[in-house]
């Protein structure tokens, strides 16, 4: 898997094929990025579950917090994490404990961490690395189109009317793989410098 | 099925656009609104919190002009762009976002003389200083940087003379001193030139030239290349710092690649208001469709005059990239390699009053202060755009009194050539 760019139908297939997020880092704090990914998120249908060991019995969008992933009471698709690039590798190795096991391991916009991306991946799970769902689900529904952003997709259908709650269409052409060319070569010069 | 890349043509029909979802309507309607309604109270503050994507008040996005900046922003390699009412308004949108008073940024000499006017006035009145450097000499560039420089601006193509600049060369001083470079792309467009390809962090137009092509409507625009960290060394707050008019969110931590462009917008237009008339973006948008076809029209169109020019008893000297000996025809082979662009310069032996003659004798070309339209057009710079400049200061920016520029169109060149030697000849 290139992690520098990753291509559409990747990105596509995790976002329709996941039902259920645990958001491990997610915040109750309403300017928090992870508390805006999360409420998106919830709103287009995923089941989701705040991890958080400091905001045990509180809620999010009326999801009880719980302290880690050993205390989910149901399956888990996906992993969404967001922390720093130093606290990823603990959470995969708690991760790969579960049974059953995720199919997915995020790692959030600003987050990289190789070495637990090829132990996730050596047990079978997909990764993607420093991206935020929130961003790729709106960049390949054409719904950020909305601010200007580079969808980096076409169309020639007649766009799905948004309105709250729904789930977009993902079924657009993409041009290219992951991101821009330029965008991509500095991610990857910063990884390499840091 | 494998992602493949569109060809530039046709994103340049495509891309962000598609058609409405409630009516159907194929061509890009015109969002003529100045709000939009909220679902609830709970959607509108997400949109106001910055929480939720979508629509509040035209000053901030309208879905016309979105389609506009989502098609720039794919023609140049961008992650996002932000649609603005001029190629001036989008410089400064830009700089607000990078400068504090005391700040500097380092500009190119050879500049539309607009720029060294807004640069030297109305930014100085702001605290904003403007170093100017020669992109003939890229030493000169670094010999401006300080602590204070905090980006570097140039041309692709530069105005008057069509003169190619060494992007690479001046990206790399940009990298060194860890600030953006902007190129503003205006005369090249990205049919010609992507100067993100080529290390540009941000892209600016005026859509009003080569983009719209028309000469019918004003607009800029300001593309985000998604390459710059702008959280490193905490230069840029704006960016980096918890913004308080939201809450305290970061802009870059929350909105990653394309931070910038949001910037601009949620910070620069929503503040300073130079809002695109979704009207115009519709017109610039409808122009972009036959950006390639037009370009190319316009630089063969272009290339034939310089030519038939450069032969003519009563011309002194053509300045063009794209005739075989010209001082930037290496970069231009390099640089945009499909043409030279269609604005140039030419110097009349007869100086100052042959320049004024001329203008006054051509029938087909029009004198006046555009360029980028499908029509030809010329002016005299020194007596015009440029008389503003002492005249040091004119031949600097390459706008000497005997000077004229034309921006070729795209009418049958043999029209233009024959106007031009009548007019001469006159």
């Amino acid at each position: 898997m290139n992690h520098d760019a990753y291509d559409d139908n990747y990105i596509r297939s995790i976002l329709n094929n996941v039902k259920s997020i645990a958001m491990v880092g997610a915040s109750p704090v309403n300017v928090r990025p992870s508390f805006f990914a999360f409420k998106y998120l919830a709103q287009r249908g995923y089941d989701m579950i705040p991890v958080n060991p400091g905001h045990v019995g509180k809620a999010l969008m009326g999801k009880p917090f719980v302290a880690s992933l050993a205390d989910i009471d149901r399956p888990i698709d996906m992993i969404d994490i967001f922390r720093n690039s130093s606290h990823i590798m603990p959470v995969v190795e708690e991760a790969l404990k579960l049974s059953p096991l995720p199919k997915v391991i995020w790692m959030q916009l600003g987050a990289r961490d190789d070495a637990a991306a090829e132990k996730a991946e050596a047990a079978g799970l997909k990764v993607v690395m420093n991206r935020c769902p929130k961003i790729e689900y709106g960049r390949l529904s054409s719904e950020i189109s909305w601010m200007g952003v580079n969808s980096r997709t076409l169309s020639s259908k007649r766009a799905p009317i948004p309105t709250q709650g729904m789930r977009l269409s993902l079924n657009r052409t993409s041009f290219g793989g992951g991101q821009t060319a330029a965008s991509d070569r500095a991610a990857k010069n910063k990884t390499e410098t840091t | 099925m494998t992602d493949r890349l569109p060809g530039f043509s046709t994103l340049a029909v495509h891309a962000g656009a598609q058609p409405d979802p409630t009516t159907g309507a194929r061509a890009t309607p015109i969002y003529q609104t100045t709000s939009f309604v909220f679902n609830d109270a709970d959607h509108a503050a997400s949109l106001f919190g910055l929480q939720a994507f979508g629509n509040i008040y035209t000053r901030i996005g309208n879905p016309t002009n979105a389609v506009l900046e989502e098609r720039v922003a794919a023609l140049e390699g961008g992650t996002a762009a932000l649609a603005v009412a001029s190629g001036h308004a989008a410089q400064l949108v830009v700089l607000q976002q990078l400068l504090r008073p005391g700040d500097e940024i380092i500009a190119a000499r050879k500049l539309y003389g607009g720029s060294i006017n807004q640069f030297t006035h109305a930014f100085k009145a702001f605290g904003w200083n403007v170093a100017w450097a020669d992109p003939d000499e890229i030493e000169s560039f670094e010999r401006a940087v300080t602590p204070h420089t905090k980006a570097i601006f140039i041309e692709s193509i530069a105005n008057p003379a069509g003169s190619i600049t060494d992007i690479e060369a001046i990206a790399a001083v940009a990298r060194k001193a860890g600030v953006p470079l902007i190129v503003d792309n205006t005369l090249a467009s990205p049919y010609l030139i992507k100067p993100i390809d080529h290390g540009a962090d941000i892209v600016v137009h005026s859509l009003t030239k080569f983009l719209g092509g028309h000469g019918n409507s004003l607009g800029g625009i300001i593309v985000d290349a998604g390459t710059f960290d702008w959280s490193k060394d905490n230069k840029y707050p704006m960016l980096s710092e918890p913004r308080p008019e939201y809450h305290g969110i970061r802009i870059q931590e929350t909105f990653g690649n394309f931070a910038f462009a949001i910037a601009c917008r949620v910070l620069g237009l929503r503040d300073l208001g130079p809002a695109l008339s979704p009207f115009n973006a519709f017109m610039i948008l409808t122009g972009i469709e036959t950006l390639p076809l037009r370009m190319q029209k316009h630089c063969d169109n272009a290339k034939a005059v310089a030519e038939f020019l450069s032969t003519h008893p009563a011309v002194s000297a053509v300045n063009y990239a794209g005739l075989p000996g010209d001082k930037y025809n290496a970069l231009q082979r390099k640089y945009a390699p499909k043409g030279a662009g269609a604005v140039f310069t030419f110097s009349l032996k007869g100086g100052y009053d042959a320049g004024v003659n001329l203008v006054s004798n051509l029938k087909l070309f029009s004198h006046l202060a555009n360029v980028g339209d499908t029509r030809s057009l010329v002016i005299h710079p020194a007596s015009t755009t440029h008389s503003q400049l002492d005249d040091a200061a004119k031949v600097k920016s390459g706008a000497a009194p005997e000077v004229v520029r034309l921006s070729i169109g795209i009418e049958d060149k043999e029209d233009l050539i024959a106007d031009l030697d009548q007019a001469l000849r006159a």
